[in-house]
């Protein structure tokens, strides 16, 4: 008899531990023999902690479970899956799972995610064997026809960056992969390496044998402990099994694989910071060129890629680029794991095919507010993205149909807010948190962001204090044209996206506001 | 070397041995130090930076762009509140107002009586289980400011 109970960072926050603890408590107190198996998370984040039994390979799916309520699910029998008022059946039919199409996530939440045996049975390491199979040409020019962008942000063609890779010749070069996910709003990341670290591995490894690098690093931020100590444990298990070091699976060639995990700096998410903070240093923005293909990880040709793109790697592979082009739409092919967070009844992750409405993910999938009441606006692609207002719902998640409306994709992150919600004091945050963060190389960004600050103050204070929205336009101008990296030069869009949507929320009527964002 | 402090100077010293042989040893070390000692001591920068073949500017450059790197002891407990949007959509506002009044204290810093830091976090990642809160490094979601003290309370710090 096997019970799954999730071991994830945010199952955990909710008492997942406890719970797990007190199955096998209970258990014992009854006589009855029964493992507890602790998997990742399938992403239904209302429902965690969320409890699996298994009876002749079926699951019967309880959830949200309390410690406190674990005595009376003994008592209604859910080892024998029996009624009770938490109980969701199985938990692959529910129609927010079902309806998912889930190729990065196929695995995760399932079963236990350290176990290479598992892994193996479902279908890990397939994508490696074919890869192995095949020249370093033939991999990269698998995952150019995949149409892969990305997912970290730019959403840059990942076949494009590995061919610059493999073409500089250099007798070392490195694969990074950019697990920072500073992002707020976004847990992608996270939930792949708590969840199928074997994947992220694998995708690793491949993405060596395309560009013809034997090292690589895993950069992930501290604020994911749980995910470091998973991590850790894969890597010794992968090293063991004969898939890192020398001779991987007596094919000749070798990939070592490293993890460094930074130290609360959100500006080491952007790749040249992360190389500088990856050498030991202050994480200052590099200017480019040259690129981090050419000159990266101590000057070495260098691939740095989010932990999602590397992930689908695998899935690339496995299935055929074909497979994986025919999902999606226009230039955003495959699918998008979308991470719905904020005010929301359902938040969670929905991996889906580009061309799903934002509507559809925040109400089909999402169910509206938690709060119940209206749906005021959405931030899209993280803390440095535009918030939008329902009537631009209707925009399907697609990187260039977004950028129409000037939203982004970005790592995928979807936070949603209520009408009590000020975008005014949003845009204050936001330019808050890029003074917060600021490397401080350019004036733009580092003095900018502290005037934005202070005009803020003076536009929410109430006193329309003639000049203060013209200056503060003026401002995100110069700080979207003149900074050196995305955290000056994006901070404008959270800003003025509320401005332009919501003036009212800054103490303006829409004509006032709308001539002077006509340039912008 | 320096005088007094003997059984801690051993393991800095063997923290240093661990660390400086590898190229970008830093700030790994600095995160073990800080895992012994609370804080990274900085009477101790001169060694750090010998060890690294480093200029102590240069080490002390390195240590305070980070934010999880502290030069100052804290308090008995540590409390970070996550500040990053998804939290706020779902009321950490009401959370932290909490926290600060009942603590009497801001961002980064500790109460009069040594027992609580208050720490600011843009995001742990656990943004559909909003709002976020961390209490000596174990996360708690969907908190509330009435839970909140509840576990604070069976820590036996003063909130
Ligand atoms: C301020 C800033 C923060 C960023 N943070 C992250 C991050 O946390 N994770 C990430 O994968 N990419 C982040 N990026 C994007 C990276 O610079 C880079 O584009 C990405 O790692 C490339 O990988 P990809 O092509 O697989 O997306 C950030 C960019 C900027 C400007
Ligand atoms: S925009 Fe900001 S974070 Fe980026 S390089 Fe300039 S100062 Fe640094
Ligand atoms: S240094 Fe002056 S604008 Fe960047
Ligand atoms: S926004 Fe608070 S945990 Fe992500």
């Amino acid at each position: 008899m096997k019970v799954y109970v999730p071991r994830d960072f945010s199952a955990c926050a909710l008492g997942a531990d406890e719970v797990a603890r007190a199955i096998e408590r209970e258990a014992k107190r009854r006589g009855i023999a029964l493992d507890v198996v602790r998997n990742g998370s399938r992403g239904l984040y209302w429902l965690e902690p969320l409890v699996e039994v298994e009876r002749n390979g079926e699951r019967v799916a309880y959830g949200p479970v309390a410690e406190e309520g674990v005595e009376g699910l003994f008592d209604a029998e859910f080892l024998e899956g029996k009624e009770h008022p938490v109980r969701l059946g199985n938990p692959e039919e529910i129609p927010y799972l079902r309806r998912q199409k889930r190729l990065v996530f196929r695995r995760i939440g399932k079963n236990d995610p350290l176990s290479l045996d598992q892994y193996r049975k479902e279908g890990g390491f397939a994508g490696l064997a074919r890869a192995l199979t095949l020249s370093p040409q033939q991999i990269v020019e698998e995952v150019t026809k995949s149409g892969l962008r990305g997912r970290g942000g730019a959403g840059f063609p990942t076949g494009i960056k590995w061919k610059t890779t493999l073409q500089a010749v250099d007798d070392q070069k490195y694969i990074v992969c950019n697990a920072d996910e500073g992002d707020s709003g976004t847990f992608s990341d996270r939930m792949v390496i708590e969840g199928d670290p074997f994947l992220l591995i694998e995708g690793m490894i491949i993405a060596g044998l395309a560009v013809g690098a034997t090292e690589g690093y895993v950069y992930l931020r501290s604020e994911y402990p749980l995910a470091r100590q998973i991590f850790e444990e894969a890597l010794e298990r992968a090293r063991a099994g004969g898939y890192l070091g020398k001779d991987i699976l007596g094919s000749g060639k070798s990939f070592v694989l490293n993890l460094f995990v930074g130290a609360g700096a959100y500006v080491c998410g952007e790749e040249t910071s992360l190389l500088e903070s990856l050498e030991g240093k202050r994480g200052m923005i590099r200017p480019r060129p040259p690129l981090p293909a050419i000159h990266g990880l101590w000057q070495k040709p260098t691939v740095v890629n989010n932990v999602i793109t590397l992930a689908s790697v695998p899935v690339i592979l496995a299935d055929g680029a074909e497979a994986y082009a025919r999902l999606g739409v226009g230039r955003s092919k495959g699918t998008l794991p979308v991470q719905l967070s904020g005010n929301l009844r359902n938040p969670g992750l929905v991996e889906v095919p580009f061309g799903v409405t934002l509507e559809e993910l925040l109400f089909e999938y999402g169910g509206g507010t938690a709060s119940g009441r209206p749906l005021k606006a959405i931030q899209i692609g993280g803390p440095l993205g535009p918030y939008l207002p329902p009537s631009l719902f209707h925009v399907t998640l697609d990187y260039e149909e977004l950028a129409k409306v000037r939203g982004i994709v970005g790592h995928g992150g979807i936070v949603a807010f209520d009408d009590t919600v000020n975008l005014g004091e949003m845009a204050r945050y936001a330019m808050e948190f890029c003074a917060e963060e600021s490397c401080g190389k350019c004036t733009p960004c580092r003095i900018g962001s502290t005037r934005g600050m202070e005009l803020m103050d003076r536009i929410l204070s109430g006193k329309k204090s003639p000049g203060s929205i013209e200056l503060l336009v003026d401002l995100c101008d110069v700080m979207i044209n003149a900074s050196l990296c995305g955290l000056g030069g994006m901070t404008p869009f959270p800003v003025l996206s509320g401005l332009r949507h919501f003036p009212e929320d800054f103490g303006y009527a829409k004509e006032e506001v709308e001539p002077l964002l006509q340039k912008m | 070397m320096e005088n007094g402090k003997v059984e801690r100077k051993d393991e800095l010293e063997s923290i240093l041995q661990n660390f400086a042989r590898l190229a970008n040893g830093l700030i790994p070390a600095f995160h073990a130090i800080q895992n012994s000692y609370g804080y990274i001591p900085k009477e101790r920068l001169p060694e750090i930076a010998r060890a690294f073949n480093l200029s102590q500017a240069d080490v002390y450059g390195v240590l305070t762009f980070y934010h999880d790197f502290r030069l100052e002891p804290v308090g008995r407990h540590v409390v970070s509140v996550c500040r990053a949007e998804a939290c706020q959509a779902n009321g950490s506002a009401a959370v932290i107002d909490h926290l600060r009044r009942k603590l009497g204290v801001d961002f980064g810093k500790t109460t009069a009586d040594g027992e609580v830091t208050l720490l600011p976090t843009y995001c742990f990642g656990n943004c559909a289980c909003g709002p976020s809160v961390a209490v000596d490094g174990k996360l708690y979601g969907r908190m509330s400011a009435q839970r909140l003290e509840r576990i604070l309370r069976g820590m036996g710090a003063s909130a």
